[in-house]
């Protein structure tokens, strides 16, 4: 038997901008344990529930993650709205299901950016991002911030777009739908690219399931769960078919989201189809009282919100658990047998936002 | 209404149980959060997904005087949820897979949100 | 094919325009409804402390007595609901975002004093 060694790895590591810390037990080259310590940026912002009223906490909400900044607050907006039982406008449920899948193209761009970085693809890496920075203009364009959209609010949206206007973004998204597949081809079929995701990390269908992970990760696994199915904001007008791939691995994950991209602009075009004329909010009056589980599906993944209101103007408890968070587990034990060298790409395929963990 | 959210109060001692039929009927974990009630009164909910039913069972607490028993060797992934519901409220769990004793977050206050509302201001 | 996936898109990159500007050269355009910076019209305020209640960070002070508003930049989110909050219009969102500080806790200081009594037309406002 060989001899056991341990390697940290992180917090501070080239292919993560944020802090993850794993001791890695090797033998040899290859991982026999690992053990996680996270902790390094808890900012607890599910106590500033307690300062913020629950409609100034909408910003706060966004703000717990740079990239699915969007769907955290159209969650937090879902559950209170819930709770207080109003009816939003048809337009601003359509609104906001266009931009959140906004987000998640932009989000599944940057991703595919990281990783082609994370396994040394540099030129790839720039080529992602190329187009993400176009997806990014429309985002900013339609919603006036980049990446901190703004535009959630209880009881609706905070800005309107005209139907002129969506309807050109529906003719450009077209066209950059080609210019992505361009890109995402690459992933698909250069060698190299399989070479370094092909069979790494396998995670069965039922370990999946019973880690708990969600997302992109427990689809890659043949679950077909998708928390749109639930049928929030206009999802119930708009089906939407859970993308899976039954391989498992990092290939399969990077699969489902290529394939996410896609669905996301389909569902964006039919959303333009579809969009309502009407008013965009609506006046809120009383302070929530009662309880509720939003859940909706980030590009990450399944995203909860618990939202507690006594009948003041602050929440009683707030708890956000981000797909982050219940996918660390799974990755946990899928990297017993993996060699250190896969350890880097095989985190990046959770899409680790540790800034979202923490809150 | 989205969907329907039925909660199951369980005692302490129950909880294994019930959650050993949860995991029996392929439920996924969908979270363990801890909220604050009353001083002394702490409720725990772990939330289930069944194919995309939602159930939770709830337990309710008292960290001075009740333990609460680990289901992470029932659901592995268990032990995150409960590591940070052991450092943020101070609730004693016991038999976690891997018990981080409080330094799960680093944090400058121990059990912050055990604290009463508004007592810290910055 | 699977060896020359990328050669297409090296191919058009070589004798296609750089995706990137020379920045300080050449500054995009920023786009009508981009959240910049908060501007005010300080002739119009009321100091009524609107927007400084409805402000998530607290980065506005309005001081009614001394006729003075000031906002932290640093700590100004852009949300705009200080501008969506002013009843007298008084307050816009630039496009632009405001230019980099050297200190911290650097704050934006507008002042208008008024006279006593409301100046008669005509007559020079006095100057603060």
């Amino acid at each position: 038997m060989s001899k056991r060694t341990i390697i940290p790895f992180g917090p501070q590591h080239p292919v993560l901008p944020e802090p993850l810390h794993l001791d890695l037990v090797v033998e040899d080259e290859i991982v026999v344990e690992a053990v996680p310590s996270i902790g390094f940026i808890h900012r607890g912002l599910e106590k500033l529930v307690e300062k913020k009223d629950f409609n100034e906490f909408v910003y706060v909400a966004e703000r717990i993650c740079g990239i699915c900044s969007c769907i955290h607050g159209m969650t937090y907006c879902q559950g209170v709205e819930e709770i207080m039982n109003l009816q939003v406008p048809g337009r601003a449920k359509y609104l906001r299901t266009i931009w959140g899948e906004f987000s998640r193209i932009h989000s599944h761009l940057l991703w595919l950016g990281l990783a082609a970085d994370a396994f040394g693809f540099e030129s790839l890496f720039m080529h992602s991002w190329r187009i993400r920075e176009k997806i990014l203009d429309i985002i900013e364009e339609t919603t006036g911030g980049r990446v901190i959209f703004g535009t959630s609010k209880v009881g609706g949206v905070r800005r309107d777009v005209t139907n002129e206007r969506l309807k050109e973004i529906s003719v450009l998204l077209k066209t950059y739908a080609g210019e992505i597949k361009e890109v995402t081809d690459i992933f698909l079929n250069d060698n190299s690219v399989k070479h370094r995701l092909c069979g790494v990390g396998v995670l069965s269908k039922d370990d999946a399931l019973m880690l708990g992970a969600v997302g992109p990760m427990l689809r890659a696994s043949g679950v077909a769960q998708d928390m749109r199915k639930l049928g929030y904001a206009a999802y119930n007008d708009i089906p939407v078919e859970p993308i899976i791939d039954q391989s498992g691995d990092c290939y399969g994950r990077c699969v489902v989201r290529i394939k996410e991209v896609f669905q996301a602009i389909d569902i964006i075009q039919r959303a333009v189809d579809k969009i309502p004329d009407g008013p965009i909010d609506m006046k809120v009056t009383g302070f929530p009282n009662g309880e509720f589980f939003a859940r909706t599906e980030q590009p990450r993944g399944e995203v909860i919100y618990y939202i507690r209101g006594n009948g003041t103007k602050h929440l009683q408890r707030m708890r956000v658990r981000t797909p982050t968070f219940a996918n660390l587990p799974a990755i946990l034990k899928v990297i017993p047998g993996c060699s250190v060298a896969d350890i880097p790409i095989l985190l990046l395929t959770i899409d680790p936002c540790i800034s979202c963990t923490e809150r | 209404m989205i969907e329907s959210q039925p909660t199951e109060i369980v005692t302490l001692d129950r909880l294994k149980d019930a959650v050993r039929i949860k995991w029996a009927a392929h439920a996924r974990l969908v979270q363990i959060g801890c909220t604050k009630t009353a001083e002394d009164q702490y409720e725990i909910n772990y939330s289930f997904d069944e194919n995309l039913k939602f159930s939770n069972l709830r337990i309710v607490v008292n960290p001075a005087t009740d333990r609460v028993p680990s289901i992470s060797d029932i659901y592995w992934n268990a032990f995150f949820y409960e590591n940070e519901v052991h450092d943020l409220f101070g609730i004693t769990i016991e038999g976690m897979a891997i018990d981080f004793k409080g330094n799960f977050y680093r944090m400058a206050v121990k059990h912050p949100f055990a604290a009463p509302a508004g007592q810290k201001k910055s | 094919m699977s060896l020359f996936a990328f050669t297409k898109t090296v191919l058009g990159s070589m004798v296609s325009k750089p995706a990137t500007r020379m920045y300080p050269f050449e500054v995009r355009e920023a786009f009508p409804g981009t959240r910049g910076s908060i501007a005010i019209e300080i002739e119009k305020c009321i100091y009524c402390t609107l927007c400084a209640r409805k402000c998530p960070t607290s980065a506005i002070v309005v001081n009614k007595a001394a006729r003075s508003w000031e906002i932290d930049r640093l700590r100004c989110i852009s949300c705009r609901a200080c501008v969506e909050a002013c009843p007298k219009d008084c307050l816009s969102q630039l496009t632009s975002y405001s230019p980099a500080v050297a200190i911290k806790g650097g704050k934006d200081f507008f002042h208008h004093p008024a006279p006593k009594v409301a100046a008669a037309p005509g007559a020079a406002p006095a100057q603060g």
